[in-house]
């Protein structure tokens, strides 16, 4: 590229994390630090059932013996685990209605381009708000009951709904399933809760948007959505933080389960602090567990994730293919600027007959950014008849990033059928001479192709959010080429 | 309209093009003609300002002025269109959403109204009947699963729609069938006006049997070696190259 060209790409990479601002609100953080009192604190401020505080110490006892893995394909500075926070709330909290919240949170997320006031909300979207490590506000309780379908934050459910989170909290995965996943069992604080009853089909989306604010806090969600027979559920997470210059751990957990010809999407726009673009300074540690259980027949579940924040991000959306006939979904786009690097992908565990699965993977890196697309479908010898599709396209821009495909496959069912596509491209210097030549400058060319390149993804996205990814995209990576 | 001097191009560190001279005014068809190597795309991509081909000496001017340091797209919106040998293809993106980006750059450079989607669907579609196009062309990603001929009807259609000053068409006629060869002679033939002018960079004069050149030069190893009229291009399809060849 020539000299002007470099020029407006840098002026683009440089542009600010718009959301990095911090928010000047009374907060009761939890000196930094993990053990039993930790866990029993936690537990206490939310007023937990005991069976519930058993479960956290058996996961952190559990964590203390378990290794942090390293066979990620990505570098990051040790965690330090006693010098993160593990609780951090607002001081005003306990809440009868929404006009009780504190203005200062009200004013965040109206910054964010969330507000919280019913009236003004975005038509048939509910949202959770979850502030630090707890939930500050969900929207549109009432009308959601009227359908049965219950929406609540995590704290909540596990005092008004024991039953069910018992039942079904660590079905999935469970607190031993891998290092982080673990110590979010230990130490989870908030997350969304729902539940869709039987044969209803939820009537309007339903939002979690998660906001990290205090600093040297962690944060460790944990959500867990459950449809039953024949109910059908739309879900989607937001996340932002502000700028700062240490690295932030964000652990959570996601847990899915779909009953007999239950549906459950699952959306997420990721855009945490990505670190300083230059220094690689601060940014988040994205590294999250999210699997869901078709355990019915006829079941499906889809995870859409657009991941163009955090410094880091490890994470493997996956799908357990229970029932029969059920179908598995992953539509991922994941984006590293800068210094960002990215290790992501999806498992499909087929067990079920008929059952189907597909993977469209779609990694775009520029800068000095490195992403990994790391995949296993696995189809057991009880799945006759079992199909995969996988696709995983890169895309290059510059010659300084890079990208990787680790894709494992193990078949133990002689009649599956799957299907392996793979594709990595430079932005096409011939590409962007064509845009050229017909007027178009290189900026708009850039987001032109790359939005191109991600179509197939941005489609599964709720429309509204399809608009945001298409605009995060433009303002994450507009004119980085190098 | 566009004045070529004493032009010497490198495409990394190898000079290609040696001193080239070209005066092609306002309303004239230049035909380029020449053996593979010769120069030919070289001359048209350091037009158009592509990338790593660079200028080492003499000169552009374009309009009267001097286009060697301007950017590929400010040339184009100043009104100088390729039609490429190898349309490019863009995956995922809609050849009607990337036909309206262009006009519109261009008429916002002009000073004019930006199409909406509506207006500029009605606009595209009475381009459309003259490259005899089916508008599912539209609704396709840029170029991706059209047959050469319809990549080259494609890039006619572009050429229609942006209105270009300066035309170059670079191997049109390359791995067209007759048909579309006709169609896109009589696009260019029914384009051509007086203050339109075309290049035409060919190998070969199966497309000079449709179109008529005002001046048909003959490049050899970077350099015009010899310019004609319109029977030039004859006695080289009788003759070949190598009789030019010292």
């Amino acid at each position: 590229m020539n000299e002007s060209k470099n020029a407006v790409i840098d002026q683009r990479v440089k542009e600010d994390y718009k959301y990095g601002f911090v928010t000047d609100i009374e907060s009761d953080t939890l000196a930094p630090g993990i053990s039993e009192k930790t866990i029993h604190y936690i537990s206490g401020k939310k007023k937990e059932p005991s069976w519930l505080l058993d479960w956290r110490l058996k996961a952190y006892r559990k964590w203390l013996k378990m290794k942090e893995p390293n066979w990620q394909n990505v570098n990051y500075k040790n965690i330090d685990y006693q010098d993160i926070s593990y609780f951090s709330a607002p001081k005003k909290n306990e809440l009868k209605s929404l006009d009780e919240l504190d203005p200062e949170l009200l004013k965040t997320y109206n910054k964010l381009g969330i507000p919280l006031d019913e009236q003004k909300m975005m038509n048939g979207i509910a949202v959770d708000a979850v502030f630090d490590s707890v939930s500050v506000a969900t929207t549109f309780r009432e009308e959601l009951k009227s359908h049965g379908v219950i929406f609540c934050s995590f704290s909540e459910a596990a005092i008004d709904y024991p039953e069910i989170v018992q039942k079904y909290l660590g079905s999935v995965i469970p607190h031993t399933d891998n290092y982080f996943a673990c110590l979010n069992s230990a130490v989870f604080t908030d997350g969304s809760f729902v539940f869709i009853p039987k044969g209803v089909k939820c009537p309007m989306e339903l939002s979690t948007y998660f906001r990290i604010n205090e600093a040297k806090t962690g944060q460790f969600e944990r959500t867990l959505i459950i449809a039953e027979e024949g109910s059908s559920v739309s879900y989607l997470e937001g996340c932002t933080a502000p700028m700062r210059d240490e690295n932030q751990l964000h652990a959570a957990v996601v847990e899915l389960v779909a009953l007999d010809s239950a549906t459950i999407k699952y959306s997420t726009v990721q855009n945490w602090y990505p670190g300083n673009p230059e220094t690689g300074e601060g940014g988040i540690y994205n590294f999250v567990t999210k699997r869901g259980l078709c355990s019915g027949k006829n079941s499906r579940i889809s995870w859409t994730q657009v991941e163009t924040g955090s410094a880091v991000t490890w994470k493997y959306p996956s799908c357990i293919l229970k029932g029969d006939n059920s179908v598995g979904e992953f539509y991922s786009v994941a984006l590293t600027n800068n210094l960002q690097q990215a290790d992501t992908g999806t498992k499909m565990i087929h067990i079920g007959k008929n059952t189907k699965s597909t993977i469209i993977s779609k990694g775009i890196s520029a800068g000095k950014g490195q992403q990994t697309y790391r995949g296993e479908v696995k189809i057991m010898k009880s799945a006759d008849n079992a199909r995969n599709f996988s696709q995983c396209d890169s895309i290059l821009i510059g010659d300084r990033c890079g990208a990787h495909t680790f894709p494992y496959i193990d078949v133990r069912n002689q009649s599956a059928i799957m299907e392996h596509e793979a594709s990595t491209s430079k932005i096409g210097e011939d590409q962007l001479f064509y845009c050229n030549q017909r007027g178009i400058d290189t900026e708009d060319a850039v987001s032109m192709i790359v939005n191109g390149f991600c179509k197939e993804v941005f489609n599964e996205l709720p429309m509204e959010f399809a608009m945001e990814a298409t605009k995060l995209m433009e303002v994450s990576l507009e004119g980085s080429v190098g | 309209m566009l004045e070529v001097k004493n032009l010497h191009v490198e495409v990394e560190g190898k000079q290609i093009l040696n001193g080239i001279d070209l005066n092609v005014k306002p309303g004239e068809m230049h035909a380029i003609m020449g053996l593979n190597g010769s120069g030919k795309s070289t001359l048209s991509n350091a037009i158009t300002g592509r990338e790593n081909y660079s200028v080492t000496k003499g000169d552009i001017i374009y309009k009267n002025e001097s286009i060697v340091e301007m950017e590929p797209n400010e040339r184009a919106l100043a009104g100088i269109f390729m039609s490429f040998q190898y349309p490019t293809v863009i995956p995922g993106v809609n050849n009607t959403y990337f036909l309206r980006a262009a006009v519109n750059a261009k008429r916002k450079y002009n000073k004019q109204k930006e199409y909406d989607a509506a207006s500029f669907l009605k606009f595209v579609k009475s381009k459309l009947k003259e490259v005899e196009m089916d508008s599912k062309y539209l609704k396709r990603a840029v170029n991706e699963g059209f047959s050469g001929g319809e990549k080259k009807r494609n890039e006619m259609l572009q050429l229609l729609c942006l209105e270009p000053e300066l035309a170059i068409m670079d191997e049109t006629d390359s791995g067209l069938d007759i048909d579309a060869l006709k169609i896109i002679s009589k696009g260019i033939n029914n384009y051509k006006n007086k203050d339109r002018s075309f290049l035409v960079i060919t190998h070969y004069q199966r497309l000079l049997k449709y179109i008529e050149p005002d001046v048909v030069h003959v490049l050899i190893d970077g350099k015009i070696i010899k310019s004609g009229g319109k029977e030039l291009a004859l006695e080289l399809e009788e003759k070949g190259y190598s009789w030019l060849e010292s």
